[in-house]
């Protein structure tokens, strides 16, 4: 057997068919689920994927957070059910209140499209089992808003209970190109407080980050890695084991 | 407030002394005369808009037809073009029932205004045109030019730009994979923001701009119409109107991503259930644009009701209504019965969509307001029977002189240690220095289709993910050689950009333009125009690759002072499966370099005699597209049997320029030795056409120098890939020795510096 995955389109969704074609080659079956409809189409987890919905005209996510879909969703996350938010799908679990904190603009004011490094740090939740803690992997990072901020109070409680999933990798050779752009994608790419690149919920099932797994799961296209399958695998893992 | 009658047909047969605003609007007097005579009356102020906006240059072509003609003329024998010039966009047989449409187009002079929505706008425009074929935009490229890299007005217009195609682009989830990033003091005032894109389809799914069938109905879907981009309506209008209105409108459209987006998915699924017989965008000239296009192009007339178009100023007047650039717009037509699925399929999306008119069983365009007709023209007098010019050319006075400056008596390093300096001066330069802070602002991960992106020597799509069937594209221009050798500066453009097409391995197949000159009614200019135009059409006849459309934007000067002559030439080529490409960086250590081509003193136009010299002038290299064939022909067959791992193109900058590349990307250093019949400097810095640079696994040489030499093409073995990391060089053997670590400070510190 396999796991109905669904995948989340919003008006301005832009990774949707990336991140159906991601669960397809991890072995799950992808579900197109639309914002108008309440309806999860009986899916066991659900991706809300990257782009700019609603034009990011307001704050990234703030208005998808209230489409008909994201109430159930949010209900049923709160049951457990497993949520990963890439990108704007991280914005918008944020502005749901899934996840705390919220993204503002890059430091330096610019969109940024790179290769890069990352740390896991947490390798237990939903979506990174198939990882090890420690592990350095490349995923592919592409945003004009995300700078990751919290109060002090939710940063030390996140590091404290472990619910910091990925850290960008700062260190190496950002001496060129002023650390915007390097080969081996080090550094902190937007200002993201504590070098937090994605954070995870208490219960370890909802899962958000700014880079974009869906884009390295072909060793041909993309990045040029597969550093990102273990997401879509470790969750297959989990469902169909459950 | 008080306004006189409503200017209609009737009115104006009646009224015929009215003086009209024509000149105001850029008619000239014999084109005003022309349109009175066709109408056998004075035109309505609402045909007057229409005629006058379709009549400009940039709608009508008037200055460049004449010379443009020979792209039919001398269009080599092609079984790929399966759509050519004159649509939207030519479409291009790939194999597999695939059907690729791509197209380039200009967008200089809003750019300068308003760099942000500019350049946005431009990307907004390409991608409409290539969805109006009926075809998913899958990428676009982005060709620009700047002035000089240091001056104070580039910080202004380019971080502009880049971040208008980077919002635009980003914002529709269109990778961005190629273009190019040019400096020079000649388009200080002028710069080219030249936007281009790609779209796939079925065969089956090709959609063209006509309107057939009476009683079909015209739709108009997107953003609301307002008041942006009319230029010279609102002189018409105050003509007509007392003003009580806003005045000052901007006259650079402002995009709106979000919409398009939604547009373009609506679009698409409307083709999907087969809901569309013709489709128009809105671009230059709006609604005048479409529905004399949508009606000339068709079997009948067309009956428009202008009350019905949404507004977002209900000020407006029907002459500003026709003429409106708003952005994100376009115009379908649908068969009665399929009216209302096509307008739940808008809902869906959220995008407004209004019934405006209908196809009709005569041959007119007539237009109504308010219930009077305003407009009843024969629509092809509008769309297509513009004036044509036949401008005076002559080659410029100054052309010998220019000539004549030969670059190659410039001196040249006399040691190795200025050989070494020069070389780092090269890489560093604006022009040469790796692009990578502005290409990092582009989305170019997007749709998973991905194979290449810049800095590689062409943008590669995948468009079947089971046979790996993908389309590669390179645009190339070189506005110094041009300005040397408008002839073969247009084919040298044209062989660089089919070149780098070939070097990844994908096969050409057909060509796109955007042309950017500068006034056409300067003689000298046009002269180069002509050259340039007549360099092109024989090039593609030569290499058996039909254009299949392009743009012309001329004016680009200020004053006297012409930008350098610019073709752009876009190819386009198809790779059997992508998993064979082949990308610019080395790979693996012990790999064998290798120098395909002849390498000639060529230095006119260089890059060395631009950056070490600061001069233009003598002649720029030679063109042989036998050649350029024969190495495409090699490239791909090497590509396909697996004989080499990297390739690179060798054009500005030459052999040095182009193995620094290829060594940074790999991050693997190179040994060279300098062939036996070339001296050091000419090895490194010649621009000969025709060559490029590969790396061969040793177990592959025999095989690959068999190959070349059966059919003719020399290959000289230059060195080996040698060294990884950190401790990695890139050694002349016996003049000097460059730190993968200093090239690269050099090469990818000078674009930041300037610009951060």
């Amino acid at each position: 057997m396999t796991a109905r995955i669904g995948v989340v389109t919003f008006p301005g969704s832009l990774d949707d068919r990336d991140s159906r074609r991601a669960i397809r080659l991890a072995g799950a079956e992808p579900v197109a689920l639309w914002h108008k409809d309440k309806d999860l189409k009986q899916v066991d987890a659900v991706v809300l994927p990257g782009g700019f919905s609603y034009g990011d005209y307001l704050r990234a996510g703030a208005i998808s957070r209230f489409s008909p879909v994201m109430g159930t969703v949010i209900e049923q996350a709160k049951s457990g059910m497993p949520v990963l938010g890439i990108c704007n799908g991280f914005q918008i679990l944020t502005e749901a209140h899934l996840l705390p904190g919220g993204m503002l603009g890059n430091d330096h004011l610019h969109f940024i499209c790179r290769d890069q490094k990352l740390k896991v740090e947490n390798a237990e939740t939903a979506w990174t089992a198939d990882y090890e803690s420690g592990q350095e992997i490349h995923i592919p990072l592409k945003n004009m808003d995300g700078r990751y901020v919290a109060d002090e109070r939710t940063l030390d409680m996140l590091e404290a209970e472990g619910r910091v999933v990925f850290r960008y990798v700062v260190g190496g050779d950002t001496s060129h190109g002023h650390g915007h752009v390097n080969p081996d994608g080090y550094g902190n790419p937007n200002g993201s407080l504590r070098d937090i690149a994605g954070i995870t919920n208490e219960a370890g099932n909802v899962v958000g980050l700014m880079p974009h797994p869906e884009h390295a799961v072909e060793p041909l296209v993309g990045s040029g890695r597969t550093d990102g399958l273990p997401f879509f695998t470790s969750i297959l893992k989990k469902l169909v084991n459950a | 407030m008080s306004r006189t009658p409503l200017d209609t047909v009737e009115h104006a047969a009646g009224t015929p002394d009215v003086e009209l605003p024509w000149a105001e609007l850029g008619l000239k007097k014999d084109e005003y005369e022309r349109v009175v005579e066709i109408l056998g009356r004075r035109p309505t102020g609402a045909e007057l808009a229409m005629y006058s906006v379709m009549w400009s240059e940039h709608c009508s072509y008037k200055s460049s037809k004449v010379h443009l003609r020979q792209f039919g003329e001398k269009a080599p024998q092609s079984d790929a073009l399966l759509v050519g010039i004159g649509e939207n966009a030519g479409v291009v047989d790939v194999g597999q029932g695939y059907a690729v449409t791509f197209k380039v187009e200009s967008h200089n002079h809003p750019s300068y205004v308003e760099p942000y929505q500019g350049a946005a706008t431009g990307v907004g425009g390409i991608v409409r045109d290539i969805i109006a074929m009926g075809a998913r935009p899958v990428a676009v490229v982005d060709p620009l030019r700047f002035g000089a890299a240091d001056h104070p007005d580039t910080k202004r217009v380019l971080p502009g730009v880049v971040a208008g195609i980077g919002g635009y682009g980003n914002c529709l989830g269109l990778p961005n994979i190629g273009g190019e990033v040019v400096f020079d003091a000649c388009y200080q005032g002028n710069p080219l923001v030249n936007a281009g894109a790609i779209g796939v389809m079925r065969h089956e799914d090709i959609h063209l701009a006509k309107a057939s069938g009476p009683g079909n109905k015209v739709i108009l879907y997107g953003a609301r119409t307002g008041g942006d981009g009319i230029g010279g309506a609102s002189i018409l209008a105050s003509e007509t109107f007392d003003d009580a209105k806003p005045s000052k409108r901007p006259a650079v459209q402002v995009g709106d991503p979000f919409q398009e987006k939604l547009l373009i998915e609506c679009t698409l699924e409307a083709f999907a259930e087969k809901l569309v017989v013709g489709i128009q965008d809105l671009g230059a000239a709006g609604l005048s644009c479409a529905t004399s296009e949508l009606a000339s192009n068709g079997s009948g007339g067309m009956r428009v009701t202008l009350d019905d178009v949404p507004l977002r100023d209900s000020t407006l007047s029907p002459e500003e209504i026709l003429m409106s650039e708003s952005q994100e717009r376009m115009c379908a037509v649908v068969e009665p019965s399929k009216v209302d699925r096509f307008l739940e399929i808008c809902d869906k999306w959220d995008v407004i969509a209004t019934v405006i008119g209908e196809v009709t069983d005569g041959d007119r365009l007539e237009i109504f307001w308010h219930g009077g007709k305003i407009v009843d023209v024969d629509p092809r007098t509008v769309a297509h029977d513009g004036p044509v010019y036949e401008r005076p050319y002559a080659r410029p006075h100054w052309q010998d002189a220019l000539q004549a400056d030969d670059a190659n008596k410039l001196p040249r390093p006399t040691t190795p240690e200025e050989l070494k300096s020069q070389v780092l001066r090269l890489v560093s330069s604006p022009n040469q220095a790796s692009k990578s802070w502005i290409t990092s602002q582009y989305d170019h991960f997007v749709q998973g289709n991905t194979v290449l992106a810049q800095p590689e020597d062409s943008g590669m799509i995948r468009i079947d993910e089971e046979s790996g069937l993908g389309v590669a594209i390179a645009t190339d221009g070189n506005g110094r050689y041009t300005k040397l050798d408008p002839y073969h500066g247009a084919q040298l453009a044209l062989a660089e950009a089919y070149r780098n097409v070939a070097t990844t391995g994908a096969k050409p197949l057909a060509v796109s333009d955007c042309l950017n000159f500068g006034s056409p009614e300067d003689p000298a200019v046009m002269w180069q125009f002509a050259e340039a135009i007549r360099g092109l059409a024989d090039g593609c006849l030569q290499l058996g690759t039909p254009v299949t459309g392009g743009n012309v934007s001329l004016y680009n000067q200020t004053g006297e002072a012409a930008i350098h002559p610019t073709p752009v030439v876009a190819v386009l080529g198809v790779i059997d499966d992508v998993a064979r490409r082949t990308p610019v960086a080395y790979r693996e250590e012990g790999q064998l370099l290798y120098l395909l081509g002849d390498t000639r003193e060529e230095f006119g136009g260089s890059a060395w005699s631009q950056v070490v010299h600061d001069h233009l002038g003598g002649l720029p290299p030679q063109v042989d597209l036998e050649r350029e064939r024969l190495l495409g022909e090699i490239l791909i067959s090497a590509s396909r049997d697996g004989m080499i791992d990297s390739a690179h193109d060798l054009s500005d900058g030459g052999l040095i320029q182009a193995v620094v590349e290829s060594a940074l990307l790999g991050d693997k250093g190179a040994r060279l030795v300098v062939p036996d019949e070339l001296d050091a400097f000419t090895f490194l810095f010649s621009e000969s056409a025709g060559r490029a640079v590969v790396a061969i696994p040793r177990s592959e040489e025999l095989r690959f120098n068999d190959m070349c030499g059966a059919r003719g093409l020399p290959a000289t073995r230059i060195g080996v890939v040698d060294g990884s990391a950190s401790d990695a060089v890139v050694e002349v053997q016996g003049e000097f020795t460059l730190t993968l670590s200093e090239l690269r400070t050099a090469h990818e510190d000078t674009i930041p510096a300037l610009l951060a």
